[in-house]
C-alpha cells in the first residue's frame, strides 16, 4: 500500500504490481517503470508516481523531475485518438504548421489538449522517421502521410464518422 | 519464386501491410511461391515496394504497389509470366538510385529478412565476430578499426579507435559498451534503418567492439518512436542467445558478454554522450562536465565507450574486408562511406550511401534526381539543429568531415533536407531554434535563456516586426550561446542562425526593412489579391474561403478583403486559372 496523500482520483495500484516487483530494486530502472506505468494508465497519475517513488526509494520530487523532462510522459489522460503531427525537418519544409493548424481549428483543440468528447488528443512530436512522406501524421501508431491540411481533417472526418458522432 | 515486400517503416506507412494482406487473402494452401519479408530498401518515393526473386537472384522489383496490384502479383508469382506486373515495375532511371550507391553499413538493408539469424549468417554473418575472437587480440582489432579510418558517424566525427582505445586502456573489470541509436535529429532516419533491416550486424559490431575494450556488458538506448526497431533488435537478441552469440563463453572461445535495450523517452540532449548516461542511470537527461570522460568514468562510473549506429554497423566489414580497403574509400581526412537520409523537397528521398569525397551535387541531383516540381534547389540543410543551411553555390563541396565544416555547418548523423525557392531561411532558422530552445535541459544559462531569446527574436522578424539591429543582435547571441554552453547541443545551436545569415542575409534584411518575405512563407507578411483580368468569377475560391473573404458576382472578377483574410492559401489552392496573386 502506498501512503500518498494527494486527493486526486485514487488508481488502482495493484495493476502496477507486477511492474514493481520486477523493476523496484534499483533507481536505475525509473524511467522502464514510468513507461510501463503509462503503458497501463494511459498517462502518469500522481498517486501512481507517488507509489513508485516510494516503491523505488526515491523523492516524488525525483519521479516528478524524470516524467516532466521527457516529452514521452504525460501527466494528464489522453483521449481515445492520439494524433502525432510530425514536427521534423522534411515535414516542416513540406507544410507541416499548415496540417497542425488546420487540425487545431477542426478540432478546437492546441497542442497537448484533449477534445471534449475525450476522442481525440493533439500532440505536436519530434520527427517520426517517414520523411519520404512528409508532411505526416500518426495516430495511434498508423501513419498517414503527403496530407494537405483538407485530407488531414478528411482522416479526423472518417475517425468521427466510425464513431457515430 | 519469392514475393518479398518491403517492411521498413516507411514501407508500412506508405501502405506495405495492406499489400501483404491483399496478398495472403489470395493465397491458398499450396502455393508454387513463398510470401517474405525485408526491411528498408531505402527507395523511400518508390514504397511500397516488393521484389520478386528466383532463387538468389531479384528477377523484378515493383514499386508504388497498392493493394489493388495483389491479383497480378500473385498471378505473376504463379505462372512466372512477369508481364503481368511489367506496370509497376522499377524504370531503368529509378533503379540507379541504387546502382549508385556503395552500401556497407547498408549493406544488407532490403536484402535479408531482418528477423532471420539464418539469412544474416548466409550472407557472411557473424563470420567477422569469430575472426576476431579467435584469431585477433583485442588490441588487433583496434589497430584495424585505426588503420580504416573509421569516425563516428553520430555527428562528431571522433576517430573510433581512439575511443576504443581509452576505454581498453582504462583500469577495471566492469565496463560497458553502449550504442546511442537516440536518433534524435529531425530528418535523419539511417540509424532505425540499421536497426530495423539488419539487427544483426548491429549486434556483431557491437560484439566486436566490447571484445576489443573488454566489456562485458553492452546496452543499446533506442527512441521509444521507434517500435519496429525495438521489435526486431530484441528478436535478434534472443536468437544470438540461442546461438551462443551473446551470453557466456561466446563461440567457444571464453569471451563473455550480455546485451541489452534501453528505450529512450523523447529527449533531444540524450544524444550527448554524458546526457544519455545519466538517462540510463533513470535520471533526468543533462550532461555532465567533462572529464572525466564516459572512457574513464561513465556508466555507474565505470569506464564505458559509446558510439553511433551506424558506426557500429561498418565494423563487421572492416574486420572482414581489412582496414585499409575502407581507408582506400572517401578523401584524405574522411575515410569509407557515409549514410545520409535525403529527404525534403527532392524528386527522390531516400537512403543514399556514398563514398566520402563524392559531392552534394552528386547526391541532390546524381541520385536524388534534382528538385521536385522543376523548381530552383535553394539550400541544403544539413546536420540538423547542430548543422547548418548549405547554399546552391557550394553544391560542389565535397562531403568530408573538414570541408563540410568550413561551410558553417556540419557532417552530422546524416539528416539531408533539400530546400527549394519557397522555403524561408528565416523560418527555418527560427523552426530549429523553436527545436532547440524546447530541448534545451537547462543546466547552463547561455543555452536555456540564449535560446529563448534567439527564438524571440526570430519570431518578432518572421512576423514582420523585426527591428534594425536584430540581425547584430542575434550573432551576439549566437557567439555567447556558443561560448556559455556545456554540451554540444547549446554549443551548435547556434549554427542553423549563424549559416542562414552568413548565406542568406538579403531574406533576413527584407523582413526587418520591407516587411516582406521573399519565399512567400511567412503568412503574417504576406497578402492575398486578385487579378482581375484573370478571374473568370468561377467563385470556388469564395466557397474554399473558411474567413469568407472573397466576394464577387458570377462570373466576374472576384475580391479578397484584407483585413478579413486569414492567410490561408486555401484560395490559391482552388483556383484553376492563376488568379490568385500572393505578395
Amino acid at each position: 500500500m502506498c501512503n500518498c496523500n494527494c486527493n486526486g482520483p485514487k488508481s488502482d495500484l495493484s495493476l502496477l504490481e507486477d511492474v514493481l516487483n520486477e523493476y523496484a530494486g534499483s533507481s536505475g530502472n525509473l524511467i522502464t517503470i514510468l513507461q510501463k506505468a503509462q503503458n497501463i494508465y494511459g498517462y502518469l497519475p500522481k498517486d501512481v508516481m507517488y507509489c513508485i517513488a516510494e516503491r523505488v526509494g526515491v523523492t516524488p520530487a525525483d519521479v516528478m523531475g524524470v516524467a516532466t523532462f521527457y516529452s514521452q510522459f504525460r501527466l494528464t489522460p489522453i483521449g481515445k485518438y492520439l494524433i502525432m503531427a510530425c514536427q521534423g525537418t522534411a515535414c516542416h519544409v513540406n507544410g507541416s504548421e499548415r496540417i497542425t493548424a488546420a487540425l487545431s481549428e477542426y478540432l478546437g483543440i492546441g497542442n497537448g489538449e484533449t477534445t471534449a468528447d475525450g476522442l481525440f488528443t493533439l500532440e505536436n512530436v519530434a520527427c517520426l522517421g517517414c520523411c519520404s512522406l512528409a508532411p505526416v501524421i500518426m495516430i495511434n501508431g498508423e501513419a498517414y502521410g503527403n496530407l494537405t491540411p483538407d485530407s488531414a481533417v478528411s482522416v479526423i472526418k472518417a475517425l468521427q464518422e466510425k464513431e457515430g458522432k | 519464386m519469392r514475393v518479398v515486400i518491403g517492411e521498413g517503416s516507411c514501407g508500412i506507412a506508405a501502405g506495405a501491410s495492406k499489400v501483404r494482406s491483399a496478398i495472403e487473402a489470395l493465397m491458398t494452401a499450396n502455393e508454387p511461391f513463398v510470401l517474405g519479408s525485408t526491411g528498408c530498401i531505402g527507395m523511400c518515393f518508390l514504397e511500397p515496394i516488393v521484389d520478386l526473386y528466383e532463387g538468389k537472384e531479384l528477377v523484378k522489383r515493383l514499386v508504388k504497389v497498392t493493394a489493388d496490384d495483389a491479383k497480378n502479383i500473385v498471378e505473376a508469382a504463379r505462372s512466372g509470366d512477369l508481364s503481368l506486373v511489367e506496370k509497376i515495375a522499377i524504370t531503368a532511371e529509378d533503379e540507379e538510385f541504387l546502382s549508385r550507391q556503395t552500401r556497407i553499413a547498408l549493406r544488407h538493408c532490403g536484402l535479408i529478412d531482418p528477423v532471420s539469424l539464418d539469412d544474416y549468417r548466409e550472407a557472411d554473418g557473424y563470420q567477422a565476430l569469430e575472426k576476431a575472437l579467435k584469431t585477433m587480440t583485442p588490441e588487433q582489432v583496434i589497430e584495424e578499426i585505426k588503420v580504416s579510418g573509421l569516425a563516428g558517424r553520430g555527428g562528431a566525427g571522433f576517430p573510433t579507435w581512439f575511443k576504443w582505445n581509452a576505454a581498453r586502456q582504462s583500469p577495471g573489470d566492469e565496463k560497458y559498451l553502449i550504442c546511442n541509436a537516440d536518433e534524435g535529429d529531425p530528418g535523419a532516419f539511417m540509424d532505425r534503418a540499421v536497426i530495423e533491416s539488419d539487427p544483426h550486424s548491429l549486434i556483431e559490431g557491437m560484439l566486436i567492439g566490447a571484445y576489443a575494450i573488454g566489456a562485458k556488458e553492452m546496452i543499446v538506448y533506442v527512441r521509444a518512436e521507434y517500435p519496429l526497431a525495438i521489435t526486431h533488435l530484441e528478436i535478434a537478441i534472443e536468437q544470438a542467445k540461442k546461438a551462443n552469440l551473446l551470453g557466456e563463453n561466446i563461440l567457444g572461445t571464453g569471451f563473455s558478454c550480455d546485451m541489452r535495450i534501453k528505450a529512450g523517452a523523447g529527449a533531444f540532449v540524450c544524444g550527448e554522450e554524458t546526457a544519455l548516461i545519466e538517462s540510463l542511470e533513470g535520471k533526468r537527461g543533462m550532461p555532465r562536465l567533462k572529464p572525466p570522460f564516459p572512457a574513464q568514468k561513465g556508466y555507474t562510473d565505470k569506464p564505458s565507450n559509446i558510439n553511433n549506429v551506424e558506426t557500429f554497423a561498418n565494423v563487421s566489414w572492416i574486420i572482414n574486408n581489412g582496414g585499409e580497403a575502407f581507408a582506400a574509400m572517401g578523401t584524405e581526412n574522411s575515410k569509407g562511406t557515409k549514410v545520409f537520409a535525403l529527404t525534403g523537397k527532392i524528386r527522390k528521398g531516400g537512403l543514399v550511401e556514398i563514398p566520402m569525397g563524392k559531392t552534394l551535387r552528386d547526391v541532390i541531383y546524381g541520385i536524388g534526381g534534382g528538385i521536385r516540381d522543376n523548381k530552383e534547389f535553394k539550400a541544403v540543410q544539413m546536420g540538423g539543429p547542430s548543422g547548418g543551411c548549405i547554399p546552391a553555390h557550394l553544391l560542389d563541396t565535397v562531403i568530408d568531415y573538414k570541408a563540410l565544416a568550413a561551410t558553417g555547418a556540419i557532417m552530422g548523423s546524416g539528416g539531408m533536407v533539400v530546400m527549394d525557392e519557397s522555403t524561408c531561411m528565416v523560418g527555418m532558422a527560427k523552426f530549429f531554434l523553436d527545436f532547440t530552445a524546447l530541448e534545451s535541459c537547462g543546466k547552463c544559462v547561455h543555452c536555456r535563456i540564449g535560446t529563448a531569446r534567439m527564438q524571440e527574436v526570430l519570431t518578432r522578424i518572421v512576423k514582420g516586426e523585426g527591428k534594425e539591429g536584430d540581425i547584430e543582435l542575434l550573432e551576439e547571441l549566437c557567439e555567447a550561446v556558443k561560448d556559455g554552453a556545456l554540451c554540444g547541443l547549446g554549443q551548435t545551436a547556434p549554427n542553423p542562425v549563424l549559416t542562414t545569415i552568413r548565406y542568406f542575409k538579403n531574406e533576413y534584411e527584407a523582413h526587418i526593412r520591407d516587411k516582406k518575405c521573399p519565399a512567400k512563407e511567412c503568412v503574417d507578411l504576406l497578402t492575398y489579391s486578385i487579378d482581375a483580368d484573370k478571374c473568370k468569377g468561377c467563385t470556388l475560391c469564395a466557397k474554399k474561403c473558411p474567413a469568407k473573404a472573397i466576394s464577387g458576382e458570377v462570373k466576374k472578377a472576384h475580391i479578397i478583403d484584407d483585413n478579413i483574410c486569414i492567410r490561408c492559401g486555401q484560395c490559391v489552392n482552388s483556383c484553376r486559372f492563376g488568379a490568385i496573386i500572393v505578395e
